[in-house]
């Protein structure tokens, strides 16, 4: 993995889950980790949400003062420029959904561009706005204007939630395929729980995902 | 996966209303509903609707009392501090028997409070939170999929009886993301809307929408005649759901995702061999009194205990319900707290410590 990866798509698609457990991949190979909530859009089920589990993991956690503070409007923290000095960390950067989430990284242009990172979209076909190409194409163009990077990898984390079977994301995988090559990056993760894994025929680009964001009725909530 | 598709409440009620036939949305943006403004912004173009945020919650109201007026399926859609700028208009709609759909996810109050979940409107929607004397039909969505079931039952009711019909969520149902499938609706039965100010042609009289009657007496008529419309309602609109009601010492009264927390703490309760229930309003007004009765037929001691996200707003229904036939207790937390199945569970543990 790059020194920065950058974690964008559309809302509901699994950005966060995805940014948090590539942080603690990461962390298995790097000291110095640090993951970035920039989402200014969504207040509810984001990466600040599991702060104290991946602060114990050793894993810095940058947040914008915002959900469940006392401010109304969100405010990007002066520390994420931290990210791009100090040369020696390895950065997850979470953004929000969609073109409105992403503006958000467009003000740091100025030093990404001199840095070799990825920038992941996330697919889920199973989320009726990203269930064919031309609407792919059209957020990810949009995502690339706002935020003034370039999309270098696709992911394809397709699912149902709590419905989810193995075949869900087995099906989708010649759709994410053909999704990779109209925009032209490669896929470079299948992710899901480890039983959505399971079924994949090829597992070289599988990457397991443990699950953060729990709903209020959840039994171990 | 037959069509189920995943979505996160806010969008999936805007396209339930989209599916029911809404072409008219009027709104203003404010978290945690902001998506079905989003929404509705990017789809109502390219099905020929109209989609207008407003300078105002207040101006929104009154074009959805315009658009109704005319005919229109029309919707509007706030949380918490915009549902309180919109109650004048609420009430004017109601008294000229418009019918339009309200959505309200509930965020934590009072004033401009937070934007996590709650739902200490329960006061404001179904005691009336306009003046005088007139009822919102509030209906009270436990899942995504229910949110998208009740929005073309909303239209439906609406169009039936004439009148304003809320869906109240919080704001965790407006947030989360679940599985939905969308099912097609029928609306062939319903009356034709031939009040509407559509235009005349000059081939019938003016049908006029207005809700100021100077002479009491006229006034009178009119608000005796929407209560008979009010009574209809009571008796055929009224839904819930209850579990294990027959036979439980403790039954659970709750609504919305704090059902769905409830449930989770009635299972670990049961699992340590207590006999505990639930009922669930679906709508908060008409108040399912008739679970109750069911509750209490067989005349034993036992307790409801309502859980909400508030300091206790529904609690007060249950009392009318019980009458004094059984105990009630509340548990709550407010804020924007959202209640843990645990701590749901203490509470049950408590009452039912008490009662040996």
């Amino acid at each position: 993995m790059k020194r920065i990866n950058i974690i964008t798509g559309h809302y509901g698609s699994g950005k966060t889950e995805i940014a948090i457990n590539m942080a603690l991949k990461l962390k298995e190979q790097h000291d110095n980790v640090v993951i970035c909530d920039m989402d200014i859009v969504n207040p509810y089920f984001r990466t600040n949400d599991a702060k104290e589990f991946l602060e114990q993991k050793g894993i810095r956690v940058i947040a914008p003062d915002y959900a469940s503070t006392n401010i109304d409007i969100p405010v990007l923290p002066g520390d994420i420029l931290s990210v791009f000095t100090d040369k020696s960390c390895y950065a997850v950067l979470d953004l929000g959904g969609d073109d409105d989430g992403a503006v958000a990284l467009g003000q740091y242009h100025r030093y990404l561009k001199d840095e070799d990172y990825d920038m992941y979209y996330v697919l889920n076909a199973l989320r009726p706005d990203t269930s064919n190409i031309d609407d792919i194409k059209a957020l990810a163009a949009n995502i690339e204007y706002m935020s003034r990077a370039k999309i270098t990898g696709l992911i394809n984390n397709t699912n149902l939630s709590y419905l989810s079977e193995p075949k869900h994301l087995a099906d989708s995988m010649e759709f994410a395929d053909k999704a990779a090559k109209a925009l032209d990056v490669e896929l470079k993760y299948i992710t899901g729980t480890g039983e959505m894994l399971s079924a994949l025929p090829d597992k070289a680009k599988a990457f397991e995902l443990e699950l953060f964001m729990k709903l209020p009725f959840d039994a171990l909530a | 996966m037959g069509n189920k598709v995943l979505m996160k409440g806010n969008e999936a009620l805007a396209e339930a209303a989209i599916r029911a036939g809404c072409k008219h949305f009027f709104g203003y943006p404010i978290t945690p509903q902001t998506e079905v403004s989003a929404y509705m912004a990017k789809k109502m173009p390219k099905i020929g609707g109209v989609f207008l945020q407003a300078e105002s919650e207040v101006a929104a109201i009154n074009m959805v009392y315009g658009a109704g007026g005319a005919g229109a399926r029309v919707m509007t859609s706030s949380s918490s501090p915009g549902i309180s700028l919109k109650q004048e208009g609420i009430s004017y709609i109601a008294g000229a028997d418009v019918p339009c759909v309200i959505i309200n996810i509930v965020r934590g109050g009072p004033g401009l409070g937070g934007i996590q979940p709650a739902q200490s409107d329960y006061y404001q929607a179904v005691k009336g939170g306009g003046h005088g004397d007139y009822h919102l039909v509030v209906l009270a969505p436990s899942s995504i999929q229910e949110m998208v079931d009740l929005t073309a039952d909303a239209f439906d009711i609406g169009d039936k009886y004439r009148c304003p019909v809320m869906i109240m969520g919080d704001g965790m149902l407006g947030q989360m993301m679940e599985p939905v499938e969308f099912k097609d609706t029928d609306t062939a039965s319903l009356p034709e809307k031939d009040w509407a100010t559509t235009g005349t042609d000059m081939k019938r009289k003016k049908n006029i929408i207005n809700s100021l009657f100077i002479e009491p007496k006229d006034l009178e008529d009119l608000v005796l005649a929407r209560q008979k419309k009010y009574d209809e309602i009571e008796a055929n609109e009224v839904r819930y759901e209850t579990e294990d009601i027959e036979d439980a010492d403790i039954i659970l009264v709750a609504y919305g995702t704090t059902a769905r927390i409830a449930k989770t703490a009635m299972s670990k309760a049961k699992a340590k061999g207590l006999k505990v229930g639930i009922i669930r309003p679906i709508t908060l007004w008409p108040f399912p009194y008739e679970a109750f009765e069911k509750a209490l037929a067989d005349g034993k001691k036992k307790t409801f205990l309502a859980v909400e996200m508030s300091m206790g707003q529904m609690v007060d229904d249950v009392k009318i319900a019980v009458n004094g036939r059984a105990d009630v207790d509340f548990f709550g937390r407010t804020g924007g707290i959202v209640p843990t199945p645990n701590e749901i569970l203490n509470k049950i543990e408590e009452i039912a410590g008490g009662d040996k």
